[in-house]
């Protein structure tokens, strides 16, 4: 089996479903000639040419509201947002019009399509480069929210999204594109949309993430885990719909539950994990369930170690949790 | 008044070898012209230097704006200081030639303890108040609307300040683009917007971000001015803007300038242009270059010899460099500053949060 990163790993998918479905459209600023600016769709217009890959103009909401009108006709569009940063001129079609579509038309009409979009800090990146919206999209019924953390996930991930018959939003954690490398089966297998993947069994703490998070995560495991605290570790890989039976079991077990994101704190996805375990999981909970995440401010420049959650942060709150 | 030409026609004064069309000549002061001529050498070695800084590991990112001198200088020389400019990021000519410090600049690169916007932005977004200029954002277009605005607002409190904006060829692809000349037009509001036509953006070409002949032909459908202007003709770019800043300030409205230029570099740091664009295009604007152009220009004027032209490139550099060695010991912001400027008082939850912070740092120590 190849070992791939996750760039590759994902234009493998797109290179396989392209072949499997003529249905299926790639489009966006400089995802053509160039390969898109983080070569995810490289080779792409070569091999499917310039009516399958196509270098948009410069607008979000173009290519968004394009991408609708085709998947509104029966294509399968895989739109590329540069960055997650600049995702906001598409917001209205994203949210007014993509998620809304099947609903307000009773059903009549969909949009199957496949937002693609790297999100996230630790590149030096600052406010424009860095940030971490999924909340937005997570509070938008209508849409799905995948966010996967390795390569496997990311191809299997990536080609249940473009079959799925809803509009998805898929996030690509761009710290760990290159960095986190992993084997990857070749040609065709899924990994389904709305299940979790628990990474690590434990009985002490369960630690919940998802995304670029899960490395982080895992280190503060095997810190946690020298203390003689064993830690269950969940990659959630679908934020929207949730898999809460996972999420809730685990807790059942441990009692006690960390969740991690980068994102803002306040209206995060963080809080909603937490709702969910006090309904579902409120007798059994010994602990509150804590939050390890960015603060509330925009996201920094100089200043960003500080803002992003770390082993040391995640590891405290373990030893909070576990001590409470 | 802006010259009554087509929108498809394109203003120059300057030949490619420095003849001037002593028609049309604005004929600035020697001590402008050299001046001015100073700035864009200035600002060429200083976006020289910083790619290879950043070569070096030594700033985080860059995005200059070699090639496209005269446009920026030219098109800033022709307002007056108390008019607002709402710039995209390759602009920082605009800022030094209103004074703003090279150690400014130097030091909102490095993101360091003295950088006016303390760290926040990634390099090349400033933001520079005492000099009129707005803080620079990386979405792009985002300030074309609010450029129209700031000019509405000076209109209504009697001011006699006009705004200008700059932005991309492929950033008059946004909504944004569009807004802002249909509100420009509506409300006849004294506004410039500067498209800096250099022809990619990112690996896209013109010819792909659209299908219309020109940029400066789109402000027609919006009910205000267009131009074309050789941007990397200086005396021509201070010309039209002039002529366009005489018309907003008199209550003329708005105008588009198209100024046709090149980006000789990558589109920034992060870029490798070579794997989309065709050597010898970028060889053949290299024989367009603004500086030199300007240049010879000057030398034919007989202000300028090859001997003061060596010197000056010399000077600039040793300035860039001694001043660079004071500001890479400058230490990064303070970690308490995280929380500053959110608000103008820090609120209940982010002090909880400053707290916190504190507390982990304690542990780790
Ligand atoms: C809203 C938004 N979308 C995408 C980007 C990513 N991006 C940065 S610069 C750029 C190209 C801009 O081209 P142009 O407007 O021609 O300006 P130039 O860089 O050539 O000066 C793109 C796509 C962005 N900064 N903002
Ligand atoms: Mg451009």
């Amino acid at each position: 089996m190849p070992t791939l990163n996750m760039i590759q790993a994902l234009n493998d998918a797109l290179k396989v479903e392209m072949r499997r479905d003529d249905r299926v459209v790639v489009m966006g600023e400089d995802v053509g000639v160039l390969g898109g600016v983080f070569r995810v769709t490289v080779d792409l217009q070569q091999e499917f040419g310039s009516e399958r890959v196509m270098d948009t103009p410069l607008s979000e909401g173009g290519i968004i509201g394009t991408a609708i009108g085709m998947a509104l006709y029966g294509l399968r569009p895989v739109p590329e947002i540069q960055f997650a940063d600049f995702i906001y001129p598409a917001f209205d079609q994203i949210v007014n019009e993509m998620a809304k579509y099947r609903y307000r038309s009773g059903g009549q009409y969909t949009c199957p399509m496949v937002i693609r979009t790297p999100y996230g800090g630790g590149i030096r990146g600052g406010h424009y480069h860095s940030q971490s919206n999924e909340a937005y999209f997570i509070h938008t019924p209508g849409l799905k929210v995948v966010i996967p953390s390795n390569p496997y996930d990311a191809k299997g991930l990536l080609l249940s999204s473009i079959r799925d018959d809803d509009p998805v939003i898929f996030m690509e954690p761009k710290r760990i594109y290159r960095a986190v490398k992993g084997e990857v089966p070749e040609g065709d297998y899924t990994v389904p949309l709305g299940a979790a993947k628990i990474v690590q069994e434990g009985r002490h703490v369960t630690l919940i993430a998802y995304g670029a998070m899960m490395q982080e995560t895992l280190q503060a495991a095997a810190k946690a885990a020298e203390e003689g605290l064993q830690c269950e570790v969940i990659d959630l890989r679908t934020l929207l719909p949730l898999d809460t039976d996972t999420v809730v079991q685990s807790v059942k077990k441990t009692g006690r539950c960390v969740v991690v994101h980068e994102a803002a704190r306040t209206g995060g996805f963080g809080a909603e994990v937490s709702a969910i375990l006090m309904e579902k999981a409120f007798l059994d909970l010994e602990a509150p369930v804590r939050r390890v995440t960015g603060f509330d401010t925009p996201f920094p420049y100089s200043l960003e170690h500080y803002y992003l959650p770390d082993a040391n942060r995640i590891l405290s709150a373990i030893r909070e949790t576990a001590a409470f | 008044m802006v010259p009554e030409v087509a929108a498809e026609d394109l203003i120059s004064v300057l030949s490619e070898n420095g003849i001037a069309d002593k028609a049309v000549d604005p004929n600035l002061s020697n001590a402008d012209l050299l001046n001015l001529y100073r700035l864009m050498v200035f600002n060429r070695v200083l976006d020289e230097r910083m790619v290879k800084l950043q070569r070096q590991g030594r700033i985080g990112f860059y995005i200059g704006s070699v090639g496209e001198e005269a446009t920026v200088m030219g098109s800033a020389f022709a307002l007056q200081p108390q008019d607002w400019i709402f710039p995209s990021y390759r602009e920082a000519g605009a800022a030094f030639l209103r004074g703003f410090p090279l150690r400014a600049f130097l030091c909102q690169l490095m993101g360091n303890r003295e950088d006016l916007t303390k760290g926040r932005q990634m390099p090349n977004h400033f933001s520079a108040r005492p000099y009129n200029i707005v803080s620079i954002s990386s979405p792009v277009g985002t300030q074309l609307p609010q450029a129209v605005g700031a000019a509405m607002a000076a209109r209504y409190r009697g001011d006699d300040s006009i705004s200008l904006a700059y932005f991309g060829d492929g950033t008059s692809s946004e909504g944004d683009f569009h807004v802002a000349l249909n509100f420009a037009g509506v409300y006849k509001a004294p506004v410039i917007f500067v498209c800096r036509n250099n022809q990619w953006a990112i690996s896209v070409p013109l010819n792909k971000q659209t299908a219309s002949a020109t940029i400066a032909i789109k402000a027609k459908a919006y009910g205000i001015d267009g131009v074309r202007v050789d941007g990397n003709d200086l005396p021509a770019v201070y010309q039209v803007t002039a002529a366009a800043a005489a018309k907003a300030r008199s209550g003329g409205g708005a105008t588009l300038i198209e100024a046709v230029t090149y980006r000789l570099s990558g589109h920034s740091t992060s870029d490798d242009p070579r794997v989309y664009r065709p050597e010898d295009e970028v060889a053949q604007w290299k024989g367009k270059d603004p500086i030199l152009r300007f240049r010879l220009y000057l030398e034919k004027k007989g202000i300028w010899t090859t001997d003061e032209d060596a010197e000056l490139f010399r000077r600039v550099d040793a300035d860039i460099v001694t001043t660079l060695k004071e500001v890479e010991a400058i230490p990064s912001p303070p970690a308490e500053s995280l929380f500053d400027d959110v608000y103008a008082q820090v609120p209940p939850h982010l002090a909880e949060q400053q707290a916190s912070l504190w507390a982990a740092q304690k542990e780790d120590h």
